[in-house]
Formats: structure tokens, C-alpha cells, sequence
């Protein structure tokens, strides 16, 4: 069982007023990582510039108050990084930056590295370049359309 | 403060506290002890269990206190396999049960028992002929919630038993939600055995009973002194068992007055929810329901994030979201009635009592806008829907 207490201040702040929601038009990269059946879904909106320098980033999250605040803490940390550096946000530099997640919590923050990676990904395959040591991300959703069919019939 | 988490638990009445209070520091002899400073104690828990048993119909050698439901509930089905295990080693429950009994059922089938889960429909109700069908002749025990605690729905009570009794099968029923909500009067509806909690009905937390027909044989699931007519042992909770008869007594009451009153605030609650925040669903049975349980599920939003702005608000809910279960899965219930999972994770319980004012269900529905606003203009979710709709159109 996880309570609102276990959360650092800090993760309540960026849950509270989360920074960078929304989207990017016509972004350089998007990623859209997680799983609906674990209930966390994130996506990422990076907008690089011709230097391959991260000058803004955006993200959704469907997910906990964790899953919100660890995406909004890694847009923070990339802005301004370049695509190489923004490789190396791990998901335990979000965790540190966010003073700590309770222990069940602690898939969300790499989630938010996998958002990153699956961002930078579509990036580098929209303009055809390779980022070393980037893998190609995994993601699925979406039971939940058949669902309301079915409901609506 | 809006408590809106009754199900959870309940406050202790004044009244129920006032009754507690001499038996801690003052009468606090041993109910079992020969003298008379302790026969005044035994004659007042008595007196509480006479109280319970005249609520239910009951006999009052046919209560027992336990230390709650999840106690009777594992003395309900450990104790009957076991005295009933030269008979048969089947037992039919249903997928919507609480872990208290899941879990018992689960650790009996590790014992060499069968389970059969029973299926439940759109709204948590179960199939009578499905049940019937699952009767083998072996089979000991049918254990069906009296209504559920997550979604609120109320089981068909008396058309279970009459079938479990035409097969001469014993009829055992999870109560704890609706004992002091819902009338219950055990012969009328056919029940063998029934677990309670004290606390669902402002009684302290750590006490409930087991009632159980009178010639049932089951073994005790605590073995020890002779409390209890020697069927559970343990030093006899004085207090709170004295605490448990007041709040029944202030439950029987109330029970008309009160529960048309939550009705009228459950139903304002629920219509006003789904006329105002659109791509919401009820859960559960939109009439056979409990008077002060309502439960949501919100598309596109997951459940935590939504407890945690509802709590800054200054409002208490629950949420059947894995983050708010400690696992991966969101609820079992809302799984049971067909909800996918991501939708499962989105939902909302809010159970009233009768402290809860119009005032207070209005706050909370105006707050619920902007909260479920606010979390889906962050959901990507939410964002491929919208892109969806635009292009259908």
C-alpha cells in the first residue's frame, strides 16, 4: 500500500504542478512507453534543434502520482542536454532528483527513462541517425476499445 | 475534513465510546472469573450479544464474537472444511469475494479442497443457475458475499440459500458491508453462517462475530480457554463487545431513517457525477446496491492521482487502481465484471454515512470536475481519443 506520506516533498511538488504537460507540434521525436494493464502509460515530445540539442520537451502520463511526477521531473533534466547526454538520465538520477519514490514506486521512474529513450529513438529514426548504445524500445496498449464497443452495442 | 471512505471504516459513535469507557480503567475484570465484580461484566456482554442477536433473529448462543470479519470469515471455511471433511472437500464461492475469503479459499485448496469461483455479471451479480450447476456431491459450503465492498452490489441472498438448502448444502455469508445497512434477519433469509465487523458500523475496530446456526458442527479456528461457549478462545473483549452492542442498538434505530437518507444523498452523488463528467461509468447494480456506496470508474485517468488531489481537497475516498492495492492489478471486483484493466484503473469509491451532508456530495462532485479535468488534459490517453474523434469526424 502506498499513501501520499510516503512521498518526498519533492515528488509532491511535481505531482501538484507537474512541469512541461502538454505537447509539441510536429516534434522531433515522440515516445509513448508503459502498459495499460499496470495502469502507467507515458509520452514523451522532444523538440531537438539542428546541433542535436534537446531545446524542449513535453510529456502525457496516464499513471500515479509518481508516474506524473517522475515524467515531469525527467523533462526537466534532458531541456537543454544534448541527445547523447540525455541518454545518461537514468531512471536513478530521476529518483535522486526527486529525493527518493517509495519502494513500489520505483518502476515508474524507469519508465521514464524507457519514455526518453523511446523519444530519442523516434528521433534519430525520423532524421536517420544513430545514437550509441540506444535500443529500441518496447510498448503496447489498448484493450479498452473493444470494451466500449461492446458496451455501446 | 469530507470522509467519504465508510467502507473502509467507520468513526466510533460518542455513545458507543461512553458505553467502552468503564471497562477499561474501571470494571476491567476478566468476564470469566468467578467473583462478582467480573458477573457484572458477563452480564453486560450478555446483554450486547442478546442485543445482536434480537437484530438478526437470531439466538444469542448462536453469536460468537471474533476479532472481525476477516477472522470469521477464516473460521467460516477453515472450520467447516475441517469438521465437514468426511462429507465432501467442494466449496463454491464467487470471484468478487473479499481476500478474506479469496485468500482462505486459496490457502484451503493448497490443502487438498476444490474451489469453484463463481462467475458475476455487468453489475457483480451472480448467476443462480450457474451456481447450481457448479453443486457436486461432495460439495460443503456456499459462501456468497451479502453485498460487495468495493462496487456495493447486493447479492440475491435468499435465492442462494434456498438453493444451497435443496441440496442440503450449508449456506455461509460474507456480511461485513452490510450488517447494520441492509435488514438481515438470518431465518428469513436462510443463512447458516455469517461473518460481521464491528467497525463498519461505528462499533471500535478488532471485534465482529460469526454467527452460526445452532447445530452446526465446526471445528474453532483459535483453540484455547473455554470462552465463547469453547468455540473461540481468548480473554472475552469486554469493551469492545459491550461497544459492538450499542452501536447495534443505535444501528437497529436508525436503520430506516438512515439508510433513506444516504440513499437520497448516493443517488444525488451518482446522477450528478454521471450527468456532469462525461466518459464516466457506474460500477455495480445501479438499485440493488448498499444506501451509502458509489463507485466510478473515470476513462483515461488512474486512480491514485486522483485520491491524491481529492485528499488535497480535503476529501477521503479509495480506488480499486493497482497503486492503491500494492499490486500490479488493479481490483479484482472491477476485473470480475468485465472492466479492462485500464479502466479498472481509473475508478473511484466513495461511501457515505449518515454525517455526510447535500453540501458536502456537491463539494466533492465540483471538485471531481476540475480533478478529472485537470488528470485528463494530461493523459495521453485522452489525447488519442480526442485525436480519434476529430478524425471520425
Amino acid at each position: 500500500m502506498s499513501q501520499v506520506t510516503e512521498y518526498s516533498d519533492k515528488v509532491i511538488d511535481h505531482f501538484m504542478n507537474p512541469r512541461n504537460v502538454g505537447e509539441i507540434e510536429n516534434a522531433s521525436g515522440v515516445g509513448t512507453v508503459g502498459n495499460a494493464k499496470c495502469g502507467d502509460i507515458m509520452r514523451m515530445y522532444l523538440d531537438v534543434d539542428d546541433n542535436g540539442v534537446i531545446r524542449d520537451c513535453k510529456f502525457k502520463t496516464f499513471g500515479c502520482g509518481a508516474a506524473v511526477a517522475t515524467s515531469s521531473m525527467a523533462t526537466e533534466m534532458v531541456i537543454g542536454k544534448t541527445v547523447q547526454e540525455a541518454l545518461k538520465v537514468t531512471n536513478k538520477a530521476v529518483m535522486e532528483a526527486l529525493d527518493g519514490l517509495p519502494k513500489v514506486k520505483i518502476h515508474c521512474s524507469l519508465l521514464a527513462e524507457e519514455a526518453i529513450h523511446a523519444a530519442l529513438w523516434d528521433y534519430a529514426k525520423k532524421h536517420n541517425i544513430e545514437i550509441e548504445g540506444l535500443k529500441e524500445p518496447v510498448n503496447d496498449i489498448d484493450e479498452t476499445e473493444e470494451f466500449y464497443k461492446m458496451e455501446e452495442e | 475534513m469530507i470522509y467519504l471512505d465508510n467502507a473502509a471504516t467507520t468513526r466510533v459513535k460518542p455513545e458507543v465510546f461512553e458505553a467502552m469507557q468503564p471497562y477499561f480503567t474501571e470494571q476491567y475484570g476478566n468476564p470469566s472469573s468467578a467473583y462478582a465484580f467480573s458477573g457484572k461484566i458477563a452480564q453486560q456482554v450478555d446483554a450486547s450479544r442478546k442485543a445482536i442477536a434480537d437484530f438478526i433473529g437470531a439466538n444469542p448462543n448462536e453469536v460468537y464474537f471474533t476479532g472481525g470479519g476477516s477472522e470469521s470469515d477464516n473460521w467460516a471455511l477453515k472450520g467447516l472444511a475441517c469438521s465437514l471433511k468426511n462429507k465432501g472437500k467442494h466449496i463454491i464461492t464467487t470471484k468478487i469475494e473479499h481476500h478474506a475469503i479469496l485468500h482462505t479459499a486459496e490457502f484451503l485448496e493448497k490443502q487438498g479442497l476444490d474451489v469453484t469461483y463463481l462467475n458475476v455479471d455487468a453489475d457483480g451479480k451472480i448467476d443462480l443457475k450457474e451456481l447450481e450447476e457448479a453443486i457436486r456431491p461432495d460439495t460443503i459450503l456456499i459462501s456468497v458475499m451479502f453485498a460487495n465492498n468495493e462496487i456495493g452490489t447486493i447479492e440475491p441472498i435468499k435465492e442462494i440459500s434456498e438453493i444451497a438448502h435443496k441440496h442440503g448444502i450449508l449456506f455461509h455469508t460474507d456480511a461485513v458491508q452490510a450488517f447494520g445497512h441492509v435488514k438481515i434477519d438470518v431465518n428469513e433469509l436462510g443463512i447458516d453462517l455469517m461473518s460481521t465487523s464491528g467497525h463498519k458500523i461505528n462499533a471500535p475496530k478488532g471485534i465482529g462475530f460469526l454467527y452460526i446456526r445452532k447445530g452446526i458442527k465446526i471445528e474453532p479456528l483459535i483453540h484455547g480457554g473455554a470462552q465463547e461457549r469453547g468455540m473461540r478462545a481468548g480473554t472475552t473483549n469486554a469493551a469492545s463487545i459491550i461497544g459492538f452492542g450499542a452501536a447495534v442498538k443505535l444501528a437497529e434505530e436508525t436503520l430506516a431513517s438512515r439508510t433513506e437518507y444516504e440513499v437520497k444523498l448516493r443517488d444525488h452523488l451518482i446522477e450528478r457525477v454521471l450527468a456532469e463528467i462525461p466518459y464516466t461509468r457506474l460500477n455495480g447494480h445501479r438499485t440493488d446496491r448498499l444506501p451509502n456506496n458509489a463507485n466510478f470508474c473515470f476513462r483515461f485517468i488512474e486512480g491514485e492521482s486522483l485520491l491524491i488531489l481529492l485528499d488535497r481537497a480535503g476529501i477521503c475516498g479509495s480506488s480499486g487502481s493497482a497503486c492503491t492495492s500494492g499490486s500490479l492489478d488493479p481490483s479484482h471486483v472491477l476485473l470480475a465484471i468485465g472492466l479492462p484493466h485500464e479502466i479498472a484503473h481509473g475508478s473511484l469509491r466513495l461511501t457515505l454515512s449518515e454525517e455526510t451532508t447535500m453540501e458536502d456530495i456537491d463539494y466533492t462532485v465540483d471538485k471531481l470536475k476540475d480533478i478529472v479535468g485537470k488528470l485528463r488534459s494530461m493523459s495521453p490517453l485522452y489525447e488519442d481519443f480526442v485525436k480519434k474523434q476529430k478524425e471520425a469526424k
